[in-house]
This record gives structure tokens, C-alpha cells and sequence, in this order.
């Protein structure tokens, strides 16, 4: 089977399931329940989109499959301003209780902090992509720390608050953050595709892109900045889950067999979805809300990565 | 023409290149030799834009490499490194394919195609445009990417150690295509190779380089002389003439 074909089948896997979602036990107030759940799932749209369409770029980057864009910090400086918002104004401070300035504050400061690092990192010579993905691991886990830290000294009460961002949830998604990210997405997209050409040719590695032409450092560090505001966006509406990432674009990667970026993102980004509809599915219909998301997603993952680092080891 | 004027570089303190100037000319093979870390790598790295250099000037054809586009010198001189590790599923073809980049931008029209086809011919690889890089023999994926350098065909063709972890046979072989590339396609070749009897018995002009430096530039005949290698090796070597070529004997 080509993967244009898989691609359509994957389309259509997508398109059921979000139909499934909607229209499973409709009854009751219509008017309230539809809606709700059709913002739902553009939202899961969204998320998984992003983050899958943003993994693919940093994995082709990075040429490296197993990276995916949380080694930027991002979710764990997320988590951090979660907290110190908590810690500094409380948990029913206006910007704790207002989801829109909450968006607006965190996506904000993601994107501020990929910016400065960034700026700091290639500035002079040494633009050195690993140096980066090391800064940036390092600066994650100092975030992580500080945010355990904080947690620590918080009332416990306030503390269950924070730890109920620390994991992904589509359940009280707000409907205008969903618009407003939807036209920011976009606007990234438009900047996306001046540089969508050069995907495929820096999959196969830095000196080789440099020899055919593509502007490595000016394209890099463009291709940075789109991942950072992507998961910025995703990670703000719904919270952290960049670790689905690494799931599904792999998923895609085996499933697809080609290089050709326009059919491995389009996979990943509907795999995505599927994932994240099926997993919100289950959420609400067989825990009934007992968990999150992200933990299942978490989950599934945990065991798919520990079966590609068996399997890449016995390839190597 | 590629003109090398004062270039430096340094690594940290340490310097890798020191002044080094060098012509090289149109329609010949230059190889570059000397022993390890003398920086030539590290030269042909710089020619190709790969790494900056610290000071000096590159023009090729009279155009500094820093202030032309970069599409536009992928069609002028090409490059291919030491390590070729792609780890893409990548056929043959795709991967010659990627030559016509600068040229295509991603689209290939027809006058790629055949350029493509031209390329898979010309390094005999015909029979196995199909295969996945990574069920080829080492030889069989070397002269892949060579076929994808003569895709871009460029004028200027930079191989870096192009015999690395070949048997005698492909190196022959390689060397041969490459000896063709010049005489019947007019191309400007420049390799970096370390043994020096392949050097000796293909290349028409030879740069040896020792710590960073120029030790001699010239001819080949120039070069492969007893003074000069021991010059560059700090050994004593034995040059034998065989059939009008110069053979070290260096056991």
C-alpha cells in the first residue's frame, strides 16, 4: 500500500472517529452538549496537529528521532509559571481564574524564553544544534526543580490546583483561546512555508543541505522559531503533552516508509489526532473522567519508546 | 579557478590552517595530502563552505564564496564528506535525485530526470537505483553519493577521502570515474586522499600540507619526490618508476 492511500485511510480513521466523538449519546440539551464537544475536538485538532507537525520538524533538525521539542523546556517552564503564579498570587487570583490572560501570560513567556535562548545561543559563531538541545535540557530540569520546590511550600490546597496543570486536559478547554489559537496556527503556517522545501533536503544532515544550496543557520533558526510557538500554543490551550510527539511521528515514520515530509507530517499530524480523540474518547466514556488524557497518552508512549530503543538497539 | 589567499583557522587556541594560500586549476584533479590533523579536511571544508574560516579570502571564478547565494554555489561546487551516514530509507534514485536541489528547489522537471539518469549511468547503478542505501556494500553507497555530486553537476567536484574503507577494486574504480569526470565532462576536481600512490598515479597537480601549512605545492612529478616526502611523512621513502608512474615504496 502507498502512502498516499494510507494517508486517505488515515483521513478517514480521523474524520469517524471525531464524528463518533460528537454524535456518541447525544441527547439532553443539544444546544449546550453539541457545541461544547465540537470545540472539543477542534481543539484536539489543533493540539494534535501542532504538536506532531512540530516534532517532525525538530526530529528533521536534530536528525535525531528520538528528540522531540520538550528538550527546549518548554513544558516544564510552562509548569513553572503555572506555579509561581500560584505561589506569588494564589489560586483564585484573576490570572489563576481568567483562562484567557492565564493563555496569554504563558504563551507569552514560552515564547519570550525560546526567543532570548535562541538569541543568546547563535549569537557569534558557535551555532551548534546540540549545544542548544543541552542548554535547553539543562534550563528543563532547573525549571523542574523550581516548580517542585514551590509546590513544596504551597498550601496543599493551592498545590492540588497546580497539579492539575500538570497534565494535559481538553475537558475545560475555552472556547475563544480555541479561535485565537486557531489564527495564530495559521499565521505560523503562512511563515511555515517559505522553508517547507527545504525539509526534506536537511533530513539528510547538515553538510549535505549546506552543499545543495539551503541556507543552513537562516533556515534552522526560522525552523526553531515556528516548533517554539507551535508547542507554545498547544501547550497553553490544553497543557503539556509534547511527549506524544515522539510517539506519533515515529508511528509515522514506520507506517509511511517514505522521507518525503509532506506525507510523514500529514501522517503524524492525523495520527495525532486519532490518538488524541480515541484517548479523549476513552477518557470520557470508560473512566469517565477519572483520569487525564496525557496519562494515558503518557502510557501508550512509555511502552512504544521502550520498544524502539529494544528495537533501534538491535539495529545499530 | 578556486584561489586560496591567507586563509586561517583555529580551533579553540589551537591553529589547524595558517596562512594558506593555493590556485587551484581549472580541468584537472588536485589532491590534497599530508598526515593527520594537517588540516586538510579542514581546507576543503572551508573552500566548500561547510566551516568558516577565521581570515582570509576564497573566490571561485573570482567570486568571494561568502557573498554569493548559496543556491547559486551549490551549482558551481559540490561536496562530499568523509561520513556519509544518511539514516533516511533512501533509495538510489531518490538519493541522486537530491542533486538536482539547487536546480529543482524540490520539483523535478524533466530536464532533471534525465540529468538523474545520466548520473545513475554514469557510476553503473542501474540495476540497483531501487535498492535502500543501507542494503548496499560500503563501495555501492560511495558511488551512490558520487552519482548524486554528478547529479548537481557542478564544475567543481570536493571529495574528502572518496577511497575511505574501500577495497582496491572500487578505488580503482572510483578514481577511474573521476579521472573521466575531467577528461570528458571538463570537470575541476579536488580530493583529499591518503595514499599517496593513488595520488601519485592520478592526480595532475598534488597541495601537501603539514601542521596547518603548505609544505609544497606542483605537479604531480614535483611532488612525489624523496626530499619532499620526507618533508611532509618524516620517513624515508622510495620512489619507484613503473611505467612512467611514480610509485612510493613506503613498507
Amino acid at each position: 500500500m502507498g502512502y498516499k492511500k494510507k494517508t486517505v485511510i488515515l483521513a478517514i480513521i480521523a474524520l469517524l472517529l471525531a464524528l463518533l466523538y460528537i454524535f456518541y449519546e447525544l441527547s439532553g440539551n443539544i444546544g449546550y452538549i453539541l457545541p461544547r464537544r465540537i470545540i472539543k475536538v477542534v481543539a484536539i485538532i489543533l493540539t494534535g496537529g501542532a504538536i506532531a507537525f512540530s516534532t517532525t520538524i525538530f526530529m528533521t533538525i536534530t536528525n535525531n528521532r528520538i528528540l522531540t521539542p520538550s528538550v527546549l523546556g518548554l513544558d516544564s517552564l510552562y509548569l513553572l509559571i503555572q506555579t509561581v503564579i500560584i505561589f506569588v498570587f494564589g489560586s483564585h487570583s484573576l490570572i489563576m481564574m481568567s483562562s484567557q490572560l492565564n493563555y496569554l501570560v504563558s504563551i507569552g513567556a514560552m515564547i519570550l524564553f525560546s526567543l532570548l535562548l535562541y538569541r543568546f545561543l547563535f549569537k557569534g559563531e558557535k551555532n551548534n544544534i546540540y549545544f542548544l538541545l543541552l542548554i535547553g535540557m539543562i534550563l528543563g530540569t532547573f525549571f523542574g526543580s523550581f516548580t517542585s520546590f514551590m509546590q513544596v511550600l504551597i498550601d496543599p490546597n493551592e498545590f492540588m490546583v497546580a497539579q492539575d496543570r500538570m497534565f494535559a486536559s481538553v475537558n475545560n478547554v475555552n472556547t475563544d483561546l480555541v479561535y485565537l489559537s486557531i489564527v495564530l496556527v495559521i499565521l505560523v503556517l503562512i511563515y511555515f512555508m517559505r522553508f517547507y522545501k527545504y525539509l526534506d533536503v536537511l533530513a539528510l544532515g547538515k553538510d549535505d543541505a549546506i552543499n545543495l544550496g539551503v541556507p543552513y543557520d537562516y533556515v534552522v533558526k526560522r525552523l526553531l522559531i515556528v516548533v517554539a510557538i507551535l508547542i507554545s500554543i498547544a501547550t497553553a490551550l490544553i497543557g503539556p503533552i509534547t511527549f506524544l510527539g515522539l510517539l506519533v511521528v515515529n508511528v509515522a515514520y514506520e507506517l509511511m516508509k517514505t522521507y518525503r515530509h509532506l506525507y510523514i507530517i500529514l501522517g503524524s499530524m492525523l495520527i495525532s489526532i486519532i490518538a488524541l480523540l480515541g484517548g479523549q474518547f476513552v477518557v470520557e466514556k470508560i473512566f469517565t473522567f477519572q483520569t487525564t488524557i496525557s496519562v494515558i497518552i503518557n502510557f501508550i508512549g512509555g511502552v512504544y519508546f521502550i520498544y524502539l530503543l529494544l528495537k533501534e538497539n538491535k539495529s545499530w | 579557478m578556486v584561489d586560496i589567499k591567507n586563509v586561517f583557522k583555529m580551533y579553540n587556541q589551537k591553529k589547524v590552517i595558517e596562512d594558506v594560500s593555493v590556485k587551484i586549476e581549472k580541468g584537472n584533479i588536485t589532491s590534497f595530502i599530508g598526515p593527520n590533523g594537517a588540516g586538510k579536511s579542514t581546507l576543503i571544508s572551508m573552500v566548500s563552505r561547510l566551516i568558516a574560516k577565521d581570515d582570509g579570502e576564497i573566490t571561485i571564478d573570482g567570486q568571494d564564496i561568502l557573498k554569493t547565494k548559496n543556491n547559486e554555489l551549490a551549482k558551481k561546487i559540490s561536496i562530499l564528506k568523509q561520513s556519509n551516514a544518511i539514516n533516511l530509507k533512501l533509495t538510489v534514485r531518490e538519493l541522486v535525485s537530491f542533486g538536482r536541489f539547487p536546480y529543482s528547489q524540490g520539483k523535478l522537471k524533466k530536464d532533471d530526470y534525465q540529468k538523474i539518469d545520466e548520473a545513475i549511468d554514469y557510476m553503473e547503478l542501474r540495476d540497483m537505483q531501487d535498492k535502500y542505501l543501507d542494503e548496499l556494500s560500503g563501495g555501492q553507497r560511495q558511488r551512490a553519493h558520487i552519482a548524486m555530486v554528478i547529479a548537481q553537476d557542478t564544475e567543481y567536484i570536493l571529495l574528502d577521502e572518496p577511497l575511505n574503507n574501500l577495497d582496491m577494486r572500487h578505488s580503482v574504480q572510483i578514481m577511474k570515474t573521476l579521472r573521466k569526470l575531467v577528461n570528458e565532462l571538463g570537470k575541476t576536481i579536488i580530493i583529499v586522499i591518503h595514499d599517496i600512490n593513488f595520488a601519485s598515479c592520478y592526480s595532475d597537480n598534488i597541495v601537501a600540507l603539514k601542521d596547518g601549512k603548505i609544505v609544497k605545492q606542483g605537479r604531480t612529478c614535483d611532488v612525489i619526490d624523496k626530499c619532499v616526502l620526507k618533508d611532509i611523512y618524516d620517513m624515508d621513502i622510495d620512489i619507484k618508476e613503473i611505467d612512467d608512474k611514480r610509485i612510493c615504496v613506503y613498507f
